[in-house]
Protein backbone atom coordinates (compact mmCIF):
# COMPACT_ATOMS: atom_id res chain seq x y z
CA UNK A 1 0.00 0.00 0.00
CA UNK A 2 1.55 3.01 -1.06
CA UNK A 3 0.66 7.30 0.23
CA UNK A 4 -1.50 8.81 -1.32
CA UNK A 5 -1.04 12.53 -2.53
CA UNK A 6 -2.91 16.04 -1.44
CA UNK A 7 -3.06 18.23 -4.52
CA UNK A 8 -5.31 21.60 -5.30
CA UNK A 9 -8.16 21.39 -7.98
CA UNK A 10 -7.08 23.80 -10.62
CA UNK A 11 -10.06 23.09 -12.56
CA UNK A 12 -10.80 21.56 -16.00
CA UNK A 13 -10.37 21.50 -19.74
CA UNK A 14 -9.89 19.29 -22.53
CA UNK A 15 -6.87 17.59 -24.61
CA UNK A 16 -6.98 16.48 -28.03
CA UNK A 17 -5.57 13.10 -28.51
CA UNK A 18 -3.53 12.35 -31.90
CA UNK A 19 -6.49 9.56 -32.55
CA UNK A 20 -8.80 11.86 -32.92
CA UNK A 21 -10.26 11.53 -29.24
CA UNK A 22 -10.87 14.85 -26.85
CA UNK A 23 -10.61 14.18 -23.12
CA UNK A 24 -12.18 15.77 -20.78
CA UNK A 25 -9.80 16.41 -17.94
CA UNK A 26 -9.37 17.81 -14.41
CA UNK A 27 -5.99 19.21 -13.67
CA UNK A 28 -4.58 18.76 -10.21
CA UNK A 29 -1.44 20.54 -8.96
CA UNK A 30 1.01 19.32 -6.17
CA UNK A 31 2.22 22.43 -4.20
CA UNK A 32 5.31 21.56 -1.77
CA UNK A 33 3.83 18.30 -1.03
CA UNK A 34 6.20 17.15 1.86
CA UNK A 35 6.04 14.26 4.61
CA UNK A 36 5.81 16.77 8.02
CA UNK A 37 5.50 13.35 10.07
CA UNK A 38 5.27 9.34 9.74
CA UNK A 39 3.63 6.35 12.24
CA UNK A 40 5.43 3.79 13.46
CA UNK A 41 4.39 0.27 14.64
CA UNK A 42 6.22 0.61 17.65
CA UNK A 43 4.94 4.08 18.56
CA UNK A 44 1.75 4.24 17.42
CA UNK A 45 1.07 0.84 16.82
CA UNK A 46 -0.23 1.44 12.82
CA UNK A 47 2.19 2.87 10.02
CA UNK A 48 1.12 5.97 8.17
CA UNK A 49 2.71 9.31 6.79
CA UNK A 50 1.24 12.56 7.42
CA UNK A 51 1.80 14.78 4.65
CA UNK A 52 1.38 18.37 3.72
CA UNK A 53 0.59 20.87 1.06
CA UNK A 54 0.72 24.01 0.34
CA UNK A 55 2.47 27.17 2.19
CA UNK A 56 0.65 28.87 4.94
CA UNK A 57 2.01 31.97 6.46
CA UNK A 58 3.84 31.50 9.43
CA UNK A 59 2.25 34.06 12.06
CA UNK A 60 -1.14 32.46 10.97
CA UNK A 61 -0.22 29.04 12.02
CA UNK A 62 -0.80 28.13 15.65
CA UNK A 63 2.16 27.60 17.86
CA UNK A 64 1.49 23.90 18.61
CA UNK A 65 1.31 23.93 14.59
CA UNK A 66 4.57 25.70 14.28
CA UNK A 67 5.92 23.30 16.83
CA UNK A 68 5.03 20.40 14.59
CA UNK A 69 6.54 21.60 11.19
CA UNK A 70 9.92 22.70 13.28
CA UNK A 71 10.22 19.17 14.40
CA UNK A 72 10.04 17.88 10.65
CA UNK A 73 12.36 21.22 9.80
CA UNK A 74 9.85 21.97 6.64
CA UNK A 75 8.01 24.93 6.03
CA UNK A 76 4.67 25.37 7.36
CA UNK A 77 1.51 24.24 5.31
CA UNK A 78 -1.92 24.76 4.33
CA UNK A 79 -3.19 21.54 3.80
CA UNK A 80 -2.09 18.05 6.36
CA UNK A 81 -3.49 14.45 5.66
CA UNK A 82 -2.56 11.56 6.73
CA UNK A 83 -2.27 8.38 4.81
CA UNK A 84 -2.25 4.81 6.12
CA UNK A 85 0.86 2.62 4.17
CA UNK A 86 2.78 -0.30 4.37
CA UNK A 87 5.59 -0.45 6.48
CA UNK A 88 7.99 -0.90 3.44
CA UNK A 89 6.86 2.38 2.06
CA UNK A 90 7.02 4.39 4.80
CA UNK A 91 8.76 8.04 3.69
CA UNK A 92 11.39 10.05 5.36
CA UNK A 93 10.15 12.81 6.95
CA UNK A 94 10.96 16.64 4.63
CA UNK A 95 11.10 14.25 1.46
CA UNK A 96 9.47 15.75 -1.17
CA UNK A 97 5.94 13.62 -3.46
CA UNK A 98 6.40 14.58 -7.43
CA UNK A 99 3.69 14.53 -9.68
CA UNK A 100 5.52 10.87 -10.98
CA UNK A 101 4.19 9.27 -7.77
CA UNK A 102 1.27 8.15 -10.50
CA UNK A 103 1.32 6.78 -13.75
CA UNK A 104 0.23 7.95 -16.83
CA UNK A 105 -2.95 5.41 -17.64
CA UNK A 106 -3.39 4.25 -13.69
CA UNK A 107 -6.69 4.35 -12.31
CA UNK A 108 -6.97 6.05 -8.77
CA UNK A 109 -9.35 7.37 -6.60
CA UNK A 110 -9.79 10.89 -5.64
CA UNK A 111 -11.55 12.60 -2.67
CA UNK A 112 -12.50 16.13 -1.69
CA UNK A 113 -15.39 18.17 -0.24
CA UNK A 114 -18.23 18.58 -2.94
CA UNK A 115 -19.68 22.04 -3.72
CA UNK A 116 -22.33 22.73 -1.25
CA UNK A 117 -25.72 23.14 -2.55
CA UNK A 118 -27.81 24.19 0.81
CA UNK A 119 -31.04 23.37 1.14
CA UNK A 120 -32.07 21.83 -1.55
CA UNK A 121 -36.02 20.07 -2.45
CA UNK A 122 -36.34 16.02 -3.04
CA UNK A 123 -36.05 16.50 -6.85
CA UNK A 124 -32.22 18.37 -6.95
CA UNK A 125 -31.32 15.93 -3.72
CA UNK A 126 -32.85 12.49 -4.85
CA UNK A 127 -33.70 12.75 -8.46
CA UNK A 128 -36.97 12.30 -7.31
CA UNK A 129 -39.60 13.09 -10.14
CA UNK A 130 -41.87 15.60 -8.63
CA UNK A 131 -45.57 15.78 -9.21
CA UNK A 132 -47.66 16.83 -12.18
CA UNK A 133 -47.41 19.70 -14.10
CA UNK A 134 -50.98 19.71 -14.49
CA UNK A 135 -54.46 17.30 -13.51
CA UNK A 136 -54.99 19.98 -10.60
CA UNK A 137 -51.45 19.92 -8.68
CA UNK A 138 -51.69 23.66 -7.08
CA UNK A 139 -48.52 24.92 -5.84
CA UNK A 140 -46.18 21.95 -5.30
CA UNK A 141 -45.34 20.11 -8.74
CA UNK A 142 -41.45 19.87 -6.84
CA UNK A 143 -42.59 18.08 -4.22
CA UNK A 144 -41.66 14.69 -2.92
CA UNK A 145 -45.03 13.26 -2.55
CA UNK A 146 -46.36 10.81 0.10
CA UNK A 147 -43.81 9.88 2.77
CA UNK A 148 -45.13 6.31 3.90
CA UNK A 149 -48.32 4.17 4.65
CA UNK A 150 -51.22 5.27 7.07
CA UNK A 151 -52.34 4.39 10.73
CA UNK A 152 -50.07 0.97 10.30
CA UNK A 153 -47.27 1.87 10.79
CA UNK A 154 -48.29 5.57 12.09
CA UNK A 155 -45.26 6.85 11.25
CA UNK A 156 -42.72 8.72 8.94
CA UNK A 157 -39.73 5.47 8.74
CA UNK A 158 -36.37 6.72 9.30
CA UNK A 159 -33.77 7.45 6.78
CA UNK A 160 -36.62 8.38 4.43
CA UNK A 161 -35.21 10.55 1.66
CA UNK A 162 -36.73 14.47 1.85
CA UNK A 163 -35.97 17.60 1.48
CA UNK A 164 -32.62 18.80 3.32
CA UNK A 165 -28.81 19.80 2.84
CA UNK A 166 -27.08 18.85 0.53
CA UNK A 167 -23.42 18.84 -0.72
CA UNK A 168 -20.21 19.98 1.46
CA UNK A 169 -19.65 16.56 1.90
CA UNK A 170 -16.37 14.30 1.50
CA UNK A 171 -17.27 12.49 -1.72
CA UNK A 172 -14.48 9.76 -3.47
CA UNK A 173 -14.46 9.50 -7.00
CA UNK A 174 -13.68 5.92 -7.58
CA UNK A 175 -11.56 4.55 -10.95
CA UNK A 176 -10.58 7.62 -12.40
CA UNK A 177 -7.69 7.62 -15.33
CA UNK A 178 -4.50 9.94 -15.04
CA UNK A 179 -4.35 10.80 -18.48
CA UNK A 180 -1.56 13.09 -18.43
CA UNK A 181 1.51 13.95 -15.51
CA UNK A 182 3.96 16.95 -15.34
CA UNK A 183 6.46 16.48 -12.93
CA UNK A 184 8.03 20.17 -14.33
CA UNK A 185 5.21 21.98 -12.77
CA UNK A 186 3.86 19.34 -10.10
CA UNK A 187 0.48 18.70 -12.46
CA UNK A 188 -1.76 15.58 -12.79
CA UNK A 189 -4.57 15.37 -15.38
CA UNK A 190 -7.24 13.17 -14.42
CA UNK A 191 -9.95 12.03 -16.87
CA UNK A 192 -13.24 13.42 -15.59
CA UNK A 193 -14.45 15.30 -12.95
CA UNK A 194 -13.24 15.86 -9.01
CA UNK A 195 -15.20 16.21 -5.96
CA UNK A 196 -14.99 19.61 -5.09
CA UNK A 197 -14.85 23.69 -6.60
CA UNK A 198 -11.51 24.92 -7.78
CA UNK A 199 -9.19 25.84 -5.30
CA UNK A 200 -10.04 23.27 -3.25
CA UNK A 201 -8.12 20.34 -1.97
CA UNK A 202 -8.20 16.71 -2.93
CA UNK A 203 -6.96 13.78 -2.21
CA UNK A 204 -5.41 11.19 -5.16
CA UNK A 205 -4.83 7.41 -3.93
CA UNK A 206 -4.11 4.63 -5.84
CA UNK A 207 -7.26 2.94 -7.25
CA UNK A 208 -8.48 0.16 -4.71
CA UNK A 209 -10.92 -1.72 -6.92
CA UNK A 210 -8.54 -1.84 -9.64
CA UNK A 211 -4.53 -3.53 -9.76
CA UNK A 212 -1.78 -1.23 -10.03
CA UNK A 213 0.41 -1.08 -13.23
CA UNK A 214 3.80 -1.65 -13.55
CA UNK A 215 6.47 0.80 -13.45
CA UNK A 216 4.86 2.67 -10.33
CA UNK A 217 7.08 3.82 -8.22
CA UNK A 218 7.94 2.23 -4.61
CA UNK A 219 7.92 3.37 -1.87
CA UNK A 220 6.77 6.91 -3.86
CA UNK A 221 7.04 9.06 -6.49
CA UNK A 222 9.84 11.41 -5.04
CA UNK A 223 11.52 15.16 -6.41
CA UNK A 224 14.77 14.53 -4.92
CA UNK A 225 15.95 12.23 -2.49
CA UNK A 226 19.27 14.78 -1.85
CA UNK A 227 16.44 17.21 0.31
CA UNK A 228 15.49 14.59 2.06
CA UNK A 229 18.57 13.01 3.68
CA UNK A 230 19.31 15.80 6.42
CA UNK A 231 15.75 16.12 7.05
CA UNK A 232 15.47 12.56 8.77
CA UNK A 233 17.22 12.41 12.15
CA UNK A 234 14.64 14.11 14.00
CA UNK A 235 12.21 11.34 13.72
CA UNK A 236 12.97 7.31 15.25
CA UNK A 237 14.08 4.71 12.61
CA UNK A 238 12.31 2.81 10.06
CA UNK A 239 9.49 0.67 11.36
CA UNK A 240 10.28 -3.05 11.62
CA UNK A 241 8.19 -5.36 9.92
CA UNK A 242 7.92 -7.93 11.94
CA UNK A 243 5.61 -6.29 14.01
CA UNK A 244 2.54 -8.12 13.32
CA UNK A 245 -0.86 -7.48 15.28
CA UNK A 246 -1.70 -3.51 14.57
CA UNK A 247 0.72 -3.54 11.16
CA UNK A 248 -1.14 -6.90 10.00
CA UNK A 249 -4.56 -6.13 9.82
CA UNK A 250 -3.80 -3.13 8.08
CA UNK A 251 -2.61 -4.75 4.73
CA UNK B 1 -2.42 34.28 -16.48
CA UNK B 2 -3.90 31.58 -14.50
CA UNK B 3 -2.89 27.82 -15.23
CA UNK B 4 -5.85 26.47 -17.19
CA UNK B 5 -5.32 29.28 -19.86
CA UNK B 6 -1.37 28.87 -19.87
CA UNK B 7 -1.85 24.79 -20.15
CA UNK B 8 -4.82 25.41 -22.94
CA UNK B 9 -2.76 27.77 -24.85
CA UNK B 10 0.45 25.33 -25.42
CA UNK B 11 -1.61 22.72 -26.43
CA UNK B 12 -3.26 24.96 -29.00
CA UNK B 13 0.63 25.45 -29.56
CA UNK B 14 1.29 22.02 -30.08
CA UNK B 15 -1.23 20.98 -32.00
CA UNK B 16 -0.17 23.84 -34.99
CA UNK B 17 -3.58 23.43 -36.87
CA UNK B 18 -3.58 26.77 -39.35
CA UNK B 19 -7.25 27.63 -38.95
CA UNK B 20 -8.45 30.56 -41.42
CA UNK B 21 -9.96 33.43 -40.90
CA UNK B 22 -14.36 32.84 -40.72
CA UNK B 23 -17.11 33.81 -39.52
CA UNK B 24 -20.72 33.08 -39.35
CA UNK B 25 -22.02 33.31 -42.85
CA UNK B 26 -19.08 31.82 -44.80
CA UNK B 27 -18.85 28.83 -46.72
CA UNK B 28 -16.74 26.40 -45.66
CA UNK B 29 -15.30 23.29 -46.42
CA UNK B 30 -14.10 20.95 -43.88
CA UNK B 31 -12.00 17.87 -44.19
CA UNK B 32 -13.01 15.52 -41.73
CA UNK B 33 -10.78 11.90 -41.29
CA UNK B 34 -13.57 9.06 -41.43
CA UNK B 35 -11.85 5.72 -40.06
CA UNK B 36 -13.70 2.66 -41.49
CA UNK B 37 -11.95 -0.67 -40.49
CA UNK B 38 -8.44 0.23 -40.73
CA UNK B 39 -7.69 3.08 -43.04
CA UNK B 40 -8.69 6.63 -42.73
CA UNK B 41 -9.92 8.68 -45.47
CA UNK B 42 -10.74 12.48 -45.32
CA UNK B 43 -14.41 13.48 -46.02
CA UNK B 44 -15.43 17.21 -47.36
CA UNK B 45 -18.27 18.84 -45.78
CA UNK B 46 -19.48 21.77 -47.39
CA UNK B 47 -21.93 24.12 -46.21
CA UNK B 48 -22.32 27.76 -44.27
CA UNK B 49 -20.91 28.44 -40.99
CA UNK B 50 -24.14 29.68 -38.83
CA UNK B 51 -22.47 29.83 -35.89
CA UNK B 52 -18.63 29.69 -34.05
CA UNK B 53 -18.69 29.54 -30.22
CA UNK B 54 -15.84 29.67 -27.40
CA UNK B 55 -13.85 32.38 -29.35
CA UNK B 56 -10.42 31.20 -30.13
CA UNK B 57 -9.63 28.79 -26.90
CA UNK B 58 -9.43 25.33 -26.63
CA UNK B 59 -13.06 24.69 -26.23
CA UNK B 60 -13.64 26.90 -29.44
CA UNK B 61 -16.80 24.65 -31.30
CA UNK B 62 -18.22 25.97 -34.60
CA UNK B 63 -21.23 24.72 -37.03
CA UNK B 64 -21.71 24.16 -40.41
CA UNK B 65 -24.93 23.89 -42.30
CA UNK B 66 -26.05 22.67 -45.46
CA UNK B 67 -28.82 20.98 -47.73
CA UNK B 68 -28.24 17.40 -47.97
CA UNK B 69 -30.63 15.89 -50.14
CA UNK B 70 -33.31 18.29 -49.22
CA UNK B 71 -32.61 17.90 -45.76
CA UNK B 72 -31.18 20.31 -43.70
CA UNK B 73 -28.17 18.56 -41.96
CA UNK B 74 -25.88 20.65 -39.54
CA UNK B 75 -22.72 19.58 -37.91
CA UNK B 76 -20.83 21.10 -34.59
CA UNK B 77 -16.63 20.42 -35.05
CA UNK B 78 -14.41 21.57 -32.58
CA UNK B 79 -12.17 24.27 -34.17
CA UNK B 80 -9.14 22.18 -32.69
CA UNK B 81 -10.30 18.79 -32.99
CA UNK B 82 -7.36 16.95 -34.07
CA UNK B 83 -10.07 14.40 -36.86
CA UNK B 84 -10.06 18.16 -38.89
CA UNK B 85 -7.60 17.65 -41.70
CA UNK B 86 -8.49 21.40 -43.02
CA UNK B 87 -10.46 23.82 -43.16
CA UNK B 88 -10.53 25.70 -46.33
CA UNK B 89 -13.49 29.26 -46.77
CA UNK B 90 -15.11 29.18 -50.02
CA UNK B 91 -16.79 32.09 -50.32
CA UNK B 92 -17.13 35.24 -47.75
CA UNK B 93 -20.75 36.15 -46.52
CA UNK B 94 -22.11 39.70 -45.62
CA UNK B 95 -23.98 38.64 -42.64
CA UNK B 96 -25.13 41.35 -39.79
CA UNK B 97 -25.02 38.80 -36.78
CA UNK B 98 -23.18 36.13 -35.17
CA UNK B 99 -25.28 33.67 -35.35
CA UNK B 100 -27.48 32.68 -38.04
CA UNK B 101 -30.45 30.27 -36.60
CA UNK B 102 -32.56 32.13 -38.82
CA UNK B 103 -31.69 30.17 -41.66
CA UNK B 104 -33.17 26.68 -39.85
CA UNK B 105 -37.20 28.53 -40.71
CA UNK B 106 -35.68 29.67 -44.39
CA UNK B 107 -35.46 27.43 -47.43
CA UNK B 108 -34.01 28.31 -51.28
CA UNK B 109 -33.71 31.43 -52.20
CA UNK B 110 -34.66 33.29 -48.59
CA UNK B 111 -32.00 30.97 -47.80
CA UNK B 112 -29.27 33.11 -49.41
CA UNK B 113 -26.27 35.34 -48.22
CA UNK B 114 -24.77 38.00 -49.77
CA UNK B 115 -21.38 37.54 -50.83
CA UNK B 116 -18.73 40.12 -48.92
CA UNK B 117 -16.86 41.37 -51.73
CA UNK B 118 -14.60 44.04 -49.46
CA UNK B 119 -13.47 41.03 -46.69
CA UNK B 120 -9.99 42.47 -45.72
CA UNK B 121 -7.75 39.16 -44.08
CA UNK B 122 -7.46 40.24 -40.73
CA UNK B 123 -3.55 41.06 -39.27
CA UNK B 124 -2.32 37.73 -37.69
CA UNK B 125 -0.59 38.87 -34.50
CA UNK B 126 -3.03 40.59 -32.80
CA UNK B 127 -5.91 38.49 -33.10
CA UNK B 128 -4.99 35.23 -31.12
CA UNK B 129 -2.98 37.14 -28.81
CA UNK B 130 -5.82 38.38 -26.24
CA UNK B 131 -6.91 34.79 -25.29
Amino acid sequence: MRSGIIARKVGMTRLFMEDGKQIPVTVLQLDNLQVIARRTAEKDGYTAVQLGAGTAKAKRVSKAMRGHFAKANVAPKRKIAEFRVAPENLLEVGAEISAEHFVEGQKVDVSGTSIGKGFAGAMKRHNFGGLRASHGVSISHRSHGSTGQCQDPGKVFKGKKMAGHMGAVRVTTQNLEVVRTDPERGLIMVKGAVPGSRGGWVTVKDAVKKKLPEGVPFPAGLKTTARAKPATAAESDQGAPAETPEGGNEE
Amino acid sequence: MDLIAELEAEQIKALGKDIPDFKAGDTIRVGYKVTEGSRTRVQNYEGVCIARKGGNGIDASFTVRKISFGEGVERVFPLYSTNIDSITVVRRGRVRRSKLYYLRTRRGKAARIAEDTHYKPKKAGPARTEN
